[in-house]
């Protein structure tokens, strides 16, 4: 089973810069959580993203783009980033979300992978 | 499952429907991972055999004979969803448990694993006690929609999104580990305690259409006991869900309305069912773990004793409710304490004090909190009937609609 786990956090916590000396903590913690979770052999692909302001939503309506600024969703918590991950049942996945940082502050969401033999 | 028609076959089929439905969906969901598909057969194999039952006779076996037919149905499924890899092993692996001897002790009792699964905190908790009652009694939506205060088709709906997201993202059907097992066993009896108090406004008012659903509560609490003889929460629950079926006979008077505990003719009371309730809560006791069932099942004890000592031990009722208040709070906990305290001090005031320390926005919509205010405030009448109202403006239920009324009228 692949799952996606998607690391929210609010905006604040993902604008934290890496040169910062007040957010070294903050870093480590992902740096120690990325360290675990590749070194298990379960990681498929996965990303960290620019923090949220730099994101651009397109919608289509009445055959027009409707292009806005920042994410798409007017919500405290913003995806940061995520990993696809290979595991065989949900709670091994849960296991992993619960380790990581963005559980502390924001959330983690757990999402299926859809594969071919799996429709919804 | 239950079709009309009363032959051999039928009653047999039903028979075994009723013993066995929850093992058979137990064995086959948790083996294909799938607990919608392993529904869909286990229907078909049951009208299968209506239609073969009462042609070529009742097979020696029938539950073997159901399981069968039911694989078949699964493996044809999946070739139909080109899954042709997995075929040949799911071929093999029918025809070799095809003969057992007996079906209990081939492939001994799986249901609690599936109630686990259907009490996965992943799931939504609204729909997770239809979906336990649907999955180990084989309940019909049409049948439980009604005390859920739902539409069957939106039951249904609910129902079917659960079982596609136990499949599409996996939920485990392996055993808990021993760290998660006491968290799922809890989320497991809320649900069952849920199913049994569903619809009844949190409180132990019969409903025509819950009477049903409350009998297959209890059995679904016994079948958890027999698996788990040694957890002190299940025995709690299973004695505290007794103790209230103990007195259905008296909970509804000659006319048809509602008669409150305190008002209750005990001797109405069911003596055989309140030893067992009292039994279970005692084996519970010796195995010291405390916990809110076995406290809320303390408390009915207590409040059962009546039908020996003929008055209530309000002192002991206050304590518990003070225990269960301090370890496990609810609002319906800070209620009953309210109630009990005041009862054993003889101090309305004193309730009053402990339920005006709830926030109120935690009440508004709660009407035993304004049924308990209204008993509290009987010595200024005006301030007792506007809380009476209060309780009525968000009481649906029609018995104790009329009961409310009653009580209102009778303030003058």
């Amino acid at each position: 089973m692949q799952y996606m786990i998607l690391f929210n956090q609010e905006a604040k916590e993902l604008e934290r810069g890496r040169d910062d000396p007040s957010s070294a903590d903050y870093w480590e913690a992902w740096r120690a959580y990325m360290t675990d979770i590749y070194a298990a052999g379960i990681v498929k692909s996965g990303n960290a993203l620019q923090p949220p302001f730099s994101a651009t939503t397109l919608r289509i309506r009445d055959g027009k783009r409707q292009v806005h600024d920042g994410p798409f969703a007017d919500t405290k918590e913003m995806l940061g980033g995520y990993l696809v991950i290979e595991v065989s049942s949900l709670d091994e996945a849960l296991e992993w979300a619960a380790r990581s940082p963005s559980s502390f502050t924001g959330s983690t969401e757990i999402r299926p992978v859809m594969t071919m033999n799996a429709g919804p | 499952m239950a079709g009309e028609g009363s032959t051999p076959a039928h009653t047999t089929a039903e028979q075994v429907a009723r013993e066995s439905y929850g093992r058979l969906l137990a064995h086959l969901a948790i083996r294909w991972r799938d607990l919608a598909a392993a529904e869909d057969a286990l229907a078909e194999a049951f009208a299968a055999a209506l239609e073969h039952w009462p042609r070529s006779g009742i097979p020696a076996k029938p539950e073997s004979w159901l399981l069968t037919v039911a694989r078949r149905k699964l493996v044809d499924a999946a070739r139909g969803a080109a899954l042709r890899r997995r075929e040949d092993v799911l071929l093999q692996l029918s025809e070799a448990v095809d003969s057992p001897a007996s079906f209990k002790e081939d492939f001994g009792d799986e249901r609690l694993r599936l109630m686990l699964v259907c009490a996965h905190p992943a799931i939504d908790a609204s729909v997770r006690p239809a979906l336990i009652l649907q999955t180990v009694l084989g309940l019909q939506v049409k049948e439980m929609a009604g005390a859920f205060l739902l539409s069957s088709e939106t039951l249904n709906k609910r129902l079917v999104r659960a079982k596609a997201k136990i499949k599409l993202a996996a939920l485990s059907f392996e055993d808990p580990t021993v760290e998660q097992l006491d968290s799922r066993l809890s989320i497991l009896l809320e649900a069952i305690y849920a199913a049994y108090f569903i619809g009844r406004e949190g409180t132990l008012v019969d409903g025509d259409a819950n009477d049903q659903l409350g009998g297959e509560a209890v059995y679904l609490a016994s079948v958890v006991v027999s698996l788990l003889p040694q957890n002190a929460e299940a025995l709690g629950l299973l004695s505290l869900l007794l103790f209230c079926e103990a007195r259905r006979p008296a909970r509804v008077d000659a006319e048809g309305d509602f008669v409150p505990l305190l008002e209750q003719d005990a001797q109405l009371w069911d003596r055989s069912m309140l030893e067992r309730a009292y039994e279970l809560l005692q084996r519970a006791s010796l195995l010291s773990t405390q916990g809110p069932f076995q406290l809320e099942a303390a408390i009915q004890a207590a409040h059962c004793y009546r039908l020996r000592a003929g008055e209530t031990p309000w002192r002991e009722i206050a304590l518990l409710y003070t225990s269960l208040v301090d370890s496990f709070p609810t609002i319906g906990a800070v209620v009953g304490m309210a109630v009990a305290v005041a009862q054993a001090e003889g101090l309305p005031s004193q309730g009053i004090d402990i339920l005006r320390r709830i926030a109120p926005h935690e009440v508004e919509n709660y009407a035993p909190y304004w049924v308990a205010m209204s008993h509290l405030t009987q010595a200024t009448k005006e301030e007792a009937k506007r809380h009476l109202r209060r309780a009525l403006d968000l009481t649906t239920h029609p018995r104790l609609r009329r009961h409310l009324e009653k009580r209102l009228a009778q303030l003058g």
